[in-house]
């Protein structure tokens, strides 16, 4: 019998490069660690801002001279920004709700049921991703008008309440749900909407949970079109409100980090609680997508 | 329970038929098992029975009722998938009431007849557990409890063993027999094993094509296959099938040996194919009909597969498993004259 002539792989895996793997392995470090600081350095800021006095706010120093609190004290005892943070919450609340319900029962809708025309009503819903928010202002401001929801709740929460990005990540995810489960089901007697309700949405959990952080996180942080649609400061949301801290003059960035740090509070508990169900939601989609 | 009947049944998807009227009668707590090779129409058919499929045409009677428009649950069926079905976000327990949540039954009575079933199928243990916690034949009865304890009609069973291991197969093929004995339901049983068909069914029917090849008991169809379809695919190893002539009640073999099959009486000469099962085709038999030299053997225990090079191709013989002749040997096989069908050489149908 003949010797077994090592191959390239076997050559190739018998000797290792330990020094390129390491200075590769020491590269990838540099750019997630320069890539951390990147995403770490505005929060810190924004909380080292809202620790500083108006005078000490155009210094760049990370830590703060005379750190107070009297900044918090401000905004929280400003009854407007109670309204705005309550605005915020109920709007991003409702759309989220909305999305779930909605952007699930028409993903499941395409994904399981076959009627002619549905690839053509699944890729007119795509297609909506491709216009830019900058474009539906206007026919948006227009229906709010025609509606008289100009400055409520209605108004700024209408364009959301359901989403082509998430209808997709829905029928995405509801394509995992195996047909014999449906047809199970079926046969035991229950109706379609008990079927989607009872048997699929249960098992589009991660799906669900990392919609309801995209929508929430969308609506929270939203500030063009609340800006457009509100009138009254009473009606603000807190990108919106925020905004507005300050005068002709100046502009008060440390009530304005102040805010933003309190309003970060929210969508913060939201990510702690879901954010196992985030992660393994966005890598199913990018796997399913 | 209730009989079951297919009357004409076609299913065409577009323009391509895949069943071409299918009729069966299938009698009260009778065990029928619908066999053949992938896409033979044999799952399409279950489908449909259950109303999952639309019909193109035919009949299906439930109970000596059209099923035809009815939906589902309305058919009084229940249905074992080959992937169990079973909901991972619910415990056993759930996945077994899950087929009680549109009945009308009193809560009482729900709870009782859930314990009923989870006490024959042994699972009164695993009640409260998650089908991740369960092995694979656990799920399998979990999803058997969840047809069971609705009490249809009829149970339908899409393949339900395809995903176990050999052994579980076995015994989950032995436990589904029992219960049929058990409960006397009526009960359609799909796969593509014959062995689970011969062991399982009191009648087998045996697809290709979207066509009924032969419609009988497990003893019929091994003893009397109606074609060389049925006589090849019900037997492991399948049988052997011999080119030959038939005249009067000989067949002429091409290698010039005249066997006589005493059943058989046939007016004018003929093309044939002689079949004779591997179990039936001994080296040692008193009638030999066939020379060649043993190629290759596979001992089972008692008794040896043989395979012989013979002028016909490749033979597989039975041999005693303790002497069996010896690969490059030459060996005499031969059959008894009962053991011998007769098939027409054009269409395949059985003559004998």
């Amino acid at each position: 019998m003949s010797d077994i002539a090592p191959s390239a792989d076997t050559l190739l895996m018998a000797k290792p490069a330990p020094r390129s793997r390491n200075m590769g392995q020491i590269l990838r470090w540099l750019i997630l660690f320069i890539g951390g600081i990147a995403m770490i350095m505005p929060i810190a800021y924004m909380i080292s801002t809202s620790l500083k006095w108006p005078h000490e706010v155009y210094n760049v120093n990370l830590i703060p001279e005379e750190p107070t609190i009297e900044n918090y004290t401000y905004v929280l005892e400003d009854g407007r920004f109670y309204w705005w943070f309550v605005n915020s919450i109920i709007i991003a609340t409702v759309t989220t709700i909305c999305n779930l319900l909605f952007d699930s029962l028409v993903g499941y809708t395409l994904c399981k049921f076959r009627f002619p025309g549905r690839t053509i009503v699944f890729i007119a819903i795509l297609s909506t991703l491709m216009i830019p928010t900058e474009m539906l202002v206007i026919p948006w401001y227009l229906m709010s008008q025609s509606f008289g929801w100009l400055d409520s709740y209605w108004g700024i929460m209408f364009p959301g309440l359901m989403t082509a990005f998430g209808t997709f990540l829905m029928k995405q995810f509801f394509e995992s749900v195996p047909d014999d489960f449906i047809e199970a089901a079926r046969i035991d007697g229950l109706n379609e909407l008990q079927i989607w309700w009872t048997v699929a949405m249960p098992l589009v959990k991660p799906a669900l949970a990392a919609l309801a952080i995209f929508v929430f996180l969308g609506n929270w942080t939203a500030f063009l079109w609340p800006l457009i649609v509100t009138n009254s400061v009473d009606m603000y949301t807190i990108p919106v409100g925020l905004s507005g801290f300050g005068d002709e003059a100046d502009v008060a960035w440390e009530l304005i980090m102040t805010g933003a740090a309190i309003s970060t509070i929210p969508t913060l508990v939201v990510f702690l609680i879901f954010q196992r169900f985030i992660i393994r939601g966005v890598v199913m989609a990018g796997l399913k997508g | 329970m209730a009989n079951l009947a297919l009357r004409s049944l076609t299913k065409s998807y577009g323009a391509t038929e895949v069943l071409h009227g299918i009729s069966l009668d299938v009698a009260d707590g009778e065990f029928v098992v619908l066999v053949g090779p992938s896409g033979c129409g044999k799952s399409t058919t279950l489908r449909m029975i259950a109303g999952l499929e639309e019909t193109t045409s035919g009949i299906i009677e439930i109970g000596g009722r059209e099923v035809n428009n009815l939906e589902p649950k309305e058919r009084d069926i229940a249905m074992v998938f080959q992937n169990y079905a079973i909901y991972p976000h619910m415990s056993v327990k759930k996945n077994i009431a899950f087929g009680l949540r549109s009945s009308k039954m009193p809560k009482a009575d729900k709870e009782k007849r859930i314990q009923e079933v989870a006490g024959i199928l042994d699972m009164v243990d695993l009640l409260d557990r998650k089908p991740s916690q369960l092995s694979g034949g656990q799920r399998q009865r979990v999803a058997i409890g969840r047809a069971m304890v609705r009490d249809p009609a009829v149970f339908l069973f899409d393949e339900p063993l395809s995903n176990l291991d050999a052994q579980l197969r076995t015994q989950m093929r032995l436990e589904i027999k029992k219960l049929h004995q058990r409960v006397g339901n009526t009960i359609i049983f799909v796969t593509h094993d014959q062995v689970e068909a011969m062991t399982m069914a009191d009648r087998i029917v045996i697809m290709k094509d979207g066509h009924i090849q032969q419609v009988g008991t497990p003893e019929e169809v091994f003893h009397s296959p109606a074609n060389t379809f049925v006589a090849r695919f019900i037997g492991a190893p399948s049988m052997n099938l011999l080119d030959g002539r038939l005249s009067g009640n000989h067949v002429t073999l091409g290698a010039g040996t005249a066997v006589s099959i005493p059943a058989l009486q046939s007016g004018s000469e003929q093309g044939v194919l002689l079949g004779v099962r591997p179990d039936d085709l001994h080296p040692d038999s008193t009638n030999p009909i066939i020379k060649g030299t043993v190629t290759l053997r596979e001992p089972l225990g008692s008794e040896t597969l043989i395979y012989v090079d013979s002028p016909f191709g490749e033979i597989i013989a039975k041999a005693d498993g303790r002497t069996p002749p010896q690969v490059g040997a030459t060996v005499q096989l031969g059959a008894d004259p009962e053991n011998l069908h007769v098939f027409d050489a054009v269409n395949g149908d059985a003559l004998s």
